[in-house]
C-alpha cells in the first residue's frame, strides 16, 4: 500500500511539474500575475509530493519489504539501520529519486527565500526549475521505478553493496547531490535572465548565494568521497583520477570560476555572457557527469548500475538541457551588453586570469576524462589517462593560479598598480620561498616539484591571513563583512589543502611485511608487534582482525586494528583500515590476505599531512558558508537602478 | 557577424561530444573488454634488459622451456598495477609459478624501489625503458599479462589487472593443464 502511494505521488508530482514548468513562463511572458504566482504554489506542492514518495521508499526499506523489487535487489534484514538507510540512495533508482528530491527541494527553497525576486524572475526560474524536474521524474517513472513489485516476495533480500556499507559514504551521495543539484538553480537563473534579456549588479548578487551553497555542500561531498576512498580502498592515496572523481571536480571548476565572476558582475557590471556561460556550464557539467558514470560508456573503479538504454535517455536529456541553454545563449547573449571598463591590472584583471585558469584546469580535466573513448572510437586504441597525464598537465596549471591568488585581493577596482600588491606580500613570499627550500633540503632532495608546490601551499595560507590582517589593522580590527572573511578562509583553506596533498603525495613511506603473530619489524622509529589476528562476526560479515602494538622506545604509542571483512552474501572482500592519527600525520595500517601457517601481510603507510586535505576542504565549504551568512546577501535584497527593458520575445 | 560565431561556439562543441556519446552507445562497445590478435599465436621477440643489475637480459629461451610462464608489464606510476601486485605475489610464492615483469616506460631505480618496497614476485625481470618490447607485445598501457605456454605460444592477454577471480578460474587451470 505505502510503496503505491509512493508511486502514485511520483505520477502526481509530474504532472505538477508540467504546470509548474509551462504555465508560469506563459505568465511572465503575457504579464499575467495569477500565472506567474502559479509557479509558488506548484513548488511546494511538488516538493510535498516528492517527500512523500521519498518516505514511501525509505519505509520500505527500514521496514524491509522484499516485495518491493528495489528493496530486495539491494538490502537485507540483517543490516544495520544507518546501511538500511544509506541503501535508499544506494543504488540507481533511490539515487535518482534522492537527485529528484533534492531538484525538488531547491525548487522549494526558491519559492521561499525567493519572495524579494521580481515576479517575472521568480516565475521564469521556478519554471525552469521545473522543467528539469520533469525530466529527472519522467525518466524515474519510464525507465527506473523504484516503487516496482516482486510477486512472490523473496525471504530476505540481496544486500547493498558492501563497499557503500560505510559511514564515509552512506552521506556522500547526498552532500555530492546538493551540489551537483545547486546549480541547477544557478542553471535556471542563467536561462530566465537570458529570457529576460537582462544580466545586472542585482542578478548577480541573487544568483550568487545559490551557486556558493551547491558550491560548499559539492566541496564537502566531493570530500568525503575522497576521504572515503583513501581508508576504504586500501592504497594510502586520497585522489586517482578515476572517471567517476573527475565527473565531480569539472563542475567544481566551472562553480569556482562562477562564484568569482558572479563577483565583477554584481560590483562592475561586466563579465555578463561570460558568467552566464558558467552557469548554464556548471550544472551542464554535473549532468556530463551522472552520464559518464551510468552509461558505461568509461569504465570506472567506481561502477554504478550501466545501462545504455539509460545511457541514451540521460544523453537525451542532456542534450535538452545544455543543448537548449547554450543554444538560447548564442541566441540572447549576444545582446547583453558590458558596463564596466578596467585596465589589465585591476581587480577584474586578476578575476579574469582566475576564470582562465579555473577552465583551463575544467578542460584539462575533461579531455583527460573523454580521450580514452574518443580514441577507441576514431581508431580502435585503447589506452588508460592516468595520474601521470593530469601530473603534468593539471598541476602545472594550479601553479600561477596559486601564484595571483593572493595578490587580487590587493588589487583595486578598474586599475590598480601590482609593485604595491607585491610589496604587502613580500613577508608571505619570503616565507614561501624559504618553506620550498626547507622542503627540498631537509625532507628529500629529489622532490623539486613537491618543495614547490610545499612553497606554494606556505604562500596561500600566508599570504590570505596578512591580507586579513592588514584589513583589520586598517579598520581598527573591526570584523570585516562576512563575505570577506569567508574569501580569506576558504584562500588560505585551499594552502592546507595543498600542504596535505603534498605531504602525503611526496613524502610517505611505506611498509609491508608478512608478518606472524609475536613478529616485529621497526617503522619510522616505531617498533610494530603483530599481537594477534582473530575472528570477528559482524552483523553481516566475518571478519579478520589484526591488533597490532606500536611503541616508541620502548614505551607503547598506540594500536591499529586494521580488519578484512567478508560479507558473506556477496562474497566479497573490503579492507577496512585502521588510522591513528595526530592532526600532523596518519599511521595507516592495513591487513592483507594470510594464514597462521604463512603469515598475514601487513601494510604500514606514514602519511605525513594527510588529515590536512580534508581538513582543508572542511575549512574550504566553511569559508563558503560564512560568506553565504553575510548580510547582504541575506537581507540586501537590491532594487533595480534601471528599469527593465522589455526584451524582444 | 564574427561575435555571433564565437557565441555558438559552445553549442557546436556540445554538439561535436554528443555525437560522440551517442556513437560510443549505439556501437554497443563493453569498454571493459578488449580482444587480442596474440592469443594461439607464438609469443613476440622478448629481448628485454635486466631490471636488476648483476643478471643476464631477458630473452625468447625463457619463454621456450617447456614450462608455462607468466608475462606481467608493470609500472611503478600505475595505481592499478599495485592492485594487482598481491596476486603475483601469491603465484610466485605460493603456486611456483615463473612469472616475469617487465616495466614499462619506468625508470629502472623507480621500477626497483617499488619492489624492494611491495616484495618482488618475479623469477625474471626486465625494464622496457623505451617501450619497445611493449610495442612488440602490442601493448595498449600497463598492466597487460599474457599467459604463455611452454612451447611459447600465448595462450590468454589480459589487459588490465587481474583480479581474484581470473587467479582462480584461468590462471591456476592453465598453469595446471600446461604441465
Amino acid at each position: 500500500m505505502i510503496p503505491e502511494l509512493g508511486h502514485f505521488s511520483l505520477i502526481l508530482a509530474l504532472a505538477v511539474a508540467l504546470v509548474q514548468g509551462t504555465l508560469p513562463l506563459l505568465g511572465a511572458a503575457r504579464g499575467d500575475d495569477r500565472l506567474m504566482a502559479l509557479g509558488r504554489t506548484a513548488a511546494l506542492t511538488q516538493a510535498f509530493l516528492v517527500v512523500l514518495a521519498f518516505a514511501a521508499l525509505t519505509q520500505a526499506y527500514v521496514t524491509s519489504d522484499f516485495s518491493v523489487a528495489n528493496v530486495v535487489a539491494n538490502s537485507h534484514s540483517a543490516k544495520p539501520l544507518l546501511y538500511k538507510i544509506s541503501g535508499v540512495w544506494g543504488n540507481h533508482e533511490g539515487s535518482m529519486l534522492l537527485w529528484a528530491l533534492i531538484l525538488a527541494l531547491f525548487g522549494a527553497a526558491v519559492a521561499i527565500f525567493g519572495a524579494g525576486l521580481p515576479d517575472t524572475l521568480r516565475a521564469r526560474v521556478l519554471a525552469v526549475q521545473a522543467l528539469i524536474g520533469v525530466g529527472f521524474l519522467a525518466f524515474l517513472l519510464f525507465t527506473s521505478n523504484p516503487f516496482e513489485r516482486v510477486s512472490p516476495a523473496p525471504l530476505d533480500g540481496n544486500g547493498l553493496n558492501p563497499l557503500l556499507q560505510d559511514p564515509g559514504l552512506a552521506f556522500h551521495p547526498p552532500l555530492l547531490y546538493l551540489g551537483y543539484v545547486g546549480f541547477s538553480v544557478t542553471y535556471a537563473f542563467a536561462i530566465a535572465a537570458l529570457l529576460e534579456g537582462r544580466v545586472d549588479a542585482a542578478w548577480a548578487r541573487w544568483v550568487r548565494p545559490w551557486t556558493l551553497a551547491a558550491w560548499c555542500f559539492l566541496t564537502l561531498g566531493i570530500a568525503l568521497g575522497s576521504w572515503w576512498a583513501y581508508y576504504i580502498l586500501g592504497w594510502g592515496g586520497f585522489w586517482f583520477w578515476d572517471p567517476v572523481e573527475n565527473a565531480s571536480l569539472m563542475p567544481w571548476l566551472a562553480g569556482t570560476a562562477l562564484l568569482h565572476s558572479a563577483i565583477v558582475v554584481e560590483k562592475r557590471d561586466a563579465l555578463k555572457s561570460w558568467t552566464v556561460l558558467l552557469a548554464i556550464l556548471a550544472f551542464s557539467l554535473s549532468l556530463l557527469g551522472t552520464f559518464l558514470v551510468r552509461s558505461g560508456v568509461l569504465t570506472s573503479v567506481h561502477a554504478f548500475a550501466q545501462d545504455p538504454a539509460r545511457g541514451m535517455f540521460i544523453l537525451g536529456f542532456l542534450l535538452l538541457v545544455t543543448g537548449g541553454g547554450l543554444a538560447l545563449y548564442a541566441w540572447r547573449a549576444p545582446q547583453l551588453q558590458g558596463g564596466g571598463l578596467f585596465q589589465p591590472v585591476s581587480r577584474e584583471g586578476a578575476l579574469i586570469l582566475n576564470n582562465l585558469l579555473l577552465c583551463t584546469l575544467a578542460a584539462t580535466v575533461l579531455l583527460g576524462t573523454l580521450y580514452p573513448l574518443f580514441l577507441d572510437l576514431l581508431t580502435g586504441n585503447k589506452v588508460s589517462v592516468g595520474p601521470p597525464f593530469f601530473n603534468a598537465t593539471f598541476v602545472p596549471i594550479c601553479a600561477p593560479l596559486f601564484a595571483a591568488l593572493c595578490v587580487g585581493p590587493y588589487l583595486g577596482w578598474k586599475r590598480a598598480e601590482l609593485w604595491p600588491a607585491l610589496m604587502h606580500l613580500r613577508v608571505a613570499f619570503i616565507a614561501a620561498v624559504i618553506a620550498a627550500i626547507v622542503a627540498a633540503t631537509a625532507i628529500d632532495g629529489r622532490a623539486t616539484l613537491a618543495a614547490l608546490a610545499f612553497g606554494f601551499g606556505v604562500w596561500l595560507i600566508l599570504g590570505s591571513l596578512i591580507e586579513l590582517a592588514q584589513r583589520l589593522v586598517r579598520t581598527g580590527f573591526r570584523l570585516p563583512p562576512r563575505a570577506a572573511l569567508g574569501m580569506t578562509i576558504a584562500h588560505a583553506a585551499l594552502g592546507v589543502v595543498v600542504l596535505g596533498a603534498v605531504g602525503t603525495g611526496a613524502w610517505n613511506s611505506e611498509l609491508m611485511q608478512t608478518m606472524k603473530p609475536g613478529d616485529r619489524a621497526s617503522f619510522r622509529g616505531f617498533e610494530v608487534t603483530l599481537e594477534r589476528v582473530e575472528n570477528l562476526q559482524g552483523p553481516n560479515y566475518v571478519a579478520e582482525r589484526a591488533t597490532l602494538r606500536l611503541s616508541v622506545g620502548g614505551k607503547p604509542y598506540t594500536t591499529l586494528q586494521p580488519e578484512r571483512r567478508l560479507f558473506t552474501l556477496q562474497r566479497r572482500q573490503v579492507a577496512e583500515t585502521a588510522i591513528h592519527t595526530n592532526l600532523l600525520r596518519d599511521l595507516y595500517a592495513t591487513l592483507g590476505e594470510g594464514s597462521a601457517a604463512s603469515g598475514w601481510v601487513i601494510r604500514l603507510y606514514y602519511n605525513p599531512l594527510a588529515p590536512w586535505i580534508w581538513l582543508g576542504a572542511a575549512l574550504c565549504a566553511l569559508g563558503g558558508f560564512v560568506s553565504l551568512s553575510d548580510r547582504r546577501l541575506r537581507i540586501g535584497a537590491p532594487s533595480r537602478t534601471r528599469p527593465v527593458v522589455q526584451a524582444a520575445e | 557577424m564574427n561575435r555571433r560565431l564565437l557565441f555558438l561556439l559552445p553549442l557546436l562543441t556540445l554538439a561535436l561530444m554528443a555525437g560522440f556519446f551517442a556513437w560510443s552507445l549505439l556501437a554497443g562497445r563493453d569498454p571493459a573488454s578488449i580482444g587480442s590478435v596474440l592469443v594461439g599465436r607464438p609469443a613476440p621477440r622478448l629481448d628485454v634488459k635486466p631490471l636488476r643489475d648483476g643478471e643476464p637480459p631477458l630473452t625468447d629461451a625463457l619463454l621456450r622451456t617447456g614450462k608455462p610462464a607468466i608475462v606481467n608489464f608493470f609500472a611503478s606510476w600505475c595505481t592499478p598495477c599495485l592492485a594487482e601486485h598481491p596476486l603475483f605475489a601469491r603465484l610466485a610464492a605460493r603456486e611456483g609459478a615463473v612469472v616475469i615483469g617487465i616495466a614499462w616506460k619506468n625508470k629502472p631505480e623507480e621500477a626497483r624501489a617499488w619492489l624492494k618496497r611491495l616484495g618482488d614476485p618475479y623469477r625474471f625481470a626486465g625494464a622496457d625503458l623505451e617501450g619497445r618490447a611493449g610495442l612488440d607485445w602490442g601493448l595498449s598501457g600497463v598492466p597487460e599479462t599474457y599467459l604463455v605456454d611452454g612451447q611459447g605460444i600465448v595462450r590468454r592477454h589480459f589487459r588490465g589487472p587481474i583480479t581474484e577471480r581470473d587467479v582462480n578460474e584461468t590462471i591456476l587451470p592453465f598453469l595446471k593443464g600446461a604441465k
